[in-house]
């Protein structure tokens, strides 16, 4: 099985740079919007798309990201419309990957082979859900692979190299590399110290690395591109969302270029990384 | 003659920490080597008889256990049916039975050299047990706590200050208990290295729910004891309060196959089970949340929903897995009590019995009023007096006054 990640992935080694990969809030700051910004992702830069699914208690999330969930329950976002954005995005984009991130209750109350099925028909070429560590694969992980979806891990910095081989196990489309210890949008991540654990993690895969958490600026993006295969930014464009909105939370005239405008910045950034040789 | 089950209720959970479908371990990848390296560590101080003689020690000159199985005479009397007892864990230190548990944990957190405790607190009054415990072993000591909490209960604020740990008010969500869990996590996932999560109920991530059941089933089994003392035999009844269920699990362990006595957990019905409440059994259902599948209250989407319940203790909208698994099997009657029914009882046990209780075991006391007259005057109930009423006094006081 192919999905669109590993065709983009296999494209950018053949160009030889590291990927781009972006996170915003589905439904966030409502569900017109929010189409109109995953669609500015991609025309910006975006080499792969994370839709984040709104959750009331997203444990491993930060204050923004938190923030971002809220804005979007509050105006009726769901699991069931988040399809819905990923199928209209689809109408007019057939090769960008898009990988839905979150936690697995609203997936497990939706039911899983409904959702896996609904999924896989929108356009979902993956899954990142939190709170499903390897020991919980018979949940979501298993019938995930099975229905065609990528199952896209999480490694940290407290994966050693005992655990790592049950990590990658059943883990495929690529491996996020959490940079730091801790939720979405806190500390910065050393690159260096990235790279060595990059390195780690390679002796253990083929699959690509792609980093985030604590990359907020062209020149951290820059700089994890350097050693990875792809630097996530979610919380700074989450960021600059937030402050396009109006008193009451609402989208302005300026939302969707504040989003986009910062893509294209972060992509410039990780489009000028040199990759380190093979 | 009791006839073997065939079937244990104790024998929970499996390795992979499964009570049924209940359990499990549904932690972000950063936890999970922590709660792999805990439950290596329990295991190993189990098997240890030094781990148990120091644990013993501290609960008998520290805690002050064994506690009373004392019979409420005028209470009884009152009801006009069921004898009954009242197992007195608000006489235990800090006022509830949540120090039974912090001990345990605190002794964990010690042999595995961890120097920063966090825990997260409802009522106060776990976040009070972790206080004392980290100020009697010196070690440092953060507590999360919604702001609402904060707010309405003030006494056990204001204690855990003076013990020396920081109090961290929750602003995010709901502001109550299950927010305060979210924070605690998020603080966890943060400083993985020294830190060790005491969380305050059978709930939470495998090994969790486990261990804490067994740190409170000291109080089922002295229950069996003293009532073996006293009787000559086992009661009939048991009855304890429930928000995430460790004072209930900790009294009903150790009689879950003895199938002559029948067991009831008290939800926290809130203003009733049609409007705001934080009855899981009665009005949720499955899900996943804080680690853990169990019974939630959420909406159609999955989208945890708020509770609500007059006592800070009990405003929580899960319940402990194995809690959701004894229900499932049948094996507890799950009822719940509404906030003013918790009052009544409340006022009730204060003034036929001297004991002022916390407003979570009223809630239980509730139902003790429900279920004692329609029981024989041999028929023995036990009711779990969790924790006192001190810190509930400034808030049943306002509102009170204001009914008057």
């Amino acid at each position: 099985m192919t999905t669109r990640i590993d065709t983009r992935f296999a494209e950018l080694k053949k160009q030889g740079r590291a990927a781009f990969v972006t996170y915003v809030m589905a439904g966030d700051p409502d569900p017109v919007t929010s189409l109109e910004i995953v669609k500015a992702l991609s025309k910006s830069g975006a080499d792969v798309i994370e839709l984040g699914i709104p959750f009331t208690d997203p444990m491993a999330d930060g204050p923004s990201i938190q923030a971002a969930g809220l804005r979007a329950l509050k105006v009726g976002m769901t699991l069931k419309k988040t399809l819905g954005l990923v199928r209209d995005f689809r109408k007019d984009d057939n090769a960008t990957p898009l990988v839905l991130m979150g936690y697995y209750n609203p997936i497990y109350i939706y039911g899983v082979d409904k959702f896996l099925a609904d999924a896989k028909t929108a356009g979902v070429d993956g899954l990142i859900i939190v709170d499903l560590p390897p020991e919980e694969d018979d949940e979501l992980c298993i019938p995930a692979l099975k229905a065609g979806l990528n199952f896209i891990r999480l490694a940290t910095p407290t994966t050693d190299d005992k655990r790592l081989p049950a990590v990658l196990t059943n883990t495929s489309g690529f491996v996020y590399y959490v940079s730091i210890a801790g939720i979405t949008g806190a500390a910065a991540a050393d690159a260096n110290v990235v790279g060595e654990a990059v390195a780690r993690i390679k002796r253990h895969t083929e699959l690509p690395i792609c980093v985030g958490f604590g990359i907020r600026t062209p020149e951290a993006a820059r700089a994890i591109a350097e050693k990875a295969d792809g630097s996530v930014v979610g919380t700074a464009l989450v960021d600059a969302l937030k402050n396009s909105l109006d008193a009451e939370g609402r989208a302005t005239a300026k939302t969707v270029n504040a989003v986009a405008e910062l893509t294209a910045a972060l992509a410039q950034g990780v489009k000028g990384a040199q990759q380190a040789a093979e | 003659m009791n006839i073997a089950k065939p079937n244990s209720y104790r024998s929970g959970p499996d390795d992979r920490g499964h009570f049924g479908i209940f359990g499990g371990r549904f932690v972000a990848e950063t936890l999970m080597p922590l709660i792999l390296d805990l439950e290596k560590a329990y295991t190993a101080a189990k098997a240890d008889p030094a781990f148990q003689a120091e644990m013993n020690g501290y609960l008998k000159n520290y805690v002050g256990r064994p506690s009373p199985l004392y019979f409420a005479e005028r209470l009884t009397e009152h009801l006009g049916g069921a004898k009954i007892y009242l197992k007195r864990e608000e006489l235990n230190h800090t006022g509830s039975h949540k120090v039974n548990n912090v001990l345990g944990q605190i002794m964990l957190a010690r042999r595995m050299g961890k120097k920063r405790i966090i825990a997260e607190t409802g009522a106060g009054q776990h976040g009070v047990a972790t206080a004392t415990l980290c100020a009697r072993f010196g070690l440092e000591c953060v507590v999360y706590m919604g702001a609402v909490d904060v707010e309405r209960q003030q006494p056990n604020v204001i204690r855990m200050e003076m013990l020396g740990a920081k109090v961290m008010p929750v602003q995010s969500g709901t502001r109550t208990l299950k927010d305060a869990m979210n924070e605690a996590l998020r603080d966890w996932v943060t400083n993985v290295h020294n830190t060790f999560y005491c969380i305050g109920t059978v709930a939470g991530p495998h090994p969790y729910p486990m261990l804490v059941r067994d740190f409170q089933s000291i109080i089922g089994n002295e229950t069996k004891a003293q009532m073996q003392e006293v009787e000559g035999r086992l009661p009939d009844s048991l009855v304890a309060c429930i928000g995430g269920g460790s004072n209930a699990m900790g009294l009903f362990h150790p009689f879950l196959d003895d199938p002559s006595v029948e067991i009831f957990g008290v939800e926290a019905a809130g203003h009733g089970l049609t409007q705001l409440h934080a009855a899981s059994i009665a009005g949720g259902r499955p899900g996943v949340l804080h680690g853990n599948r169990t019974y939630l209250l959420m909406d159609a989407d999955g989208q945890i929903q708020d509770a609500h319940s007059i006592s800070a203790g009990l405003d929580y909208p899960g319940i402990g897995p194995e809690h959701s698994w004894l229900h499932e099997v049948g094996r507890v009657n799950y009822l719940s009590a509404t906030d003013d029914e918790a009052l009544a009882a409340f006022q009730l046990l204060s003034k036929l019995e001297g004991i002022i209780p916390a407003l979570e075991p009223a809630h239980a006391i509730a139902k003790v009023m429900e279920l004692a007259p329609k029981r024989p005057k041999d028929h023995l109930m036990v009711v779990n007096l969790s924790g006192r009423g001190d810190k509930d006094v400034p808030q049943v006081g306002d509102i009170l006054r204001g009914k008057k």
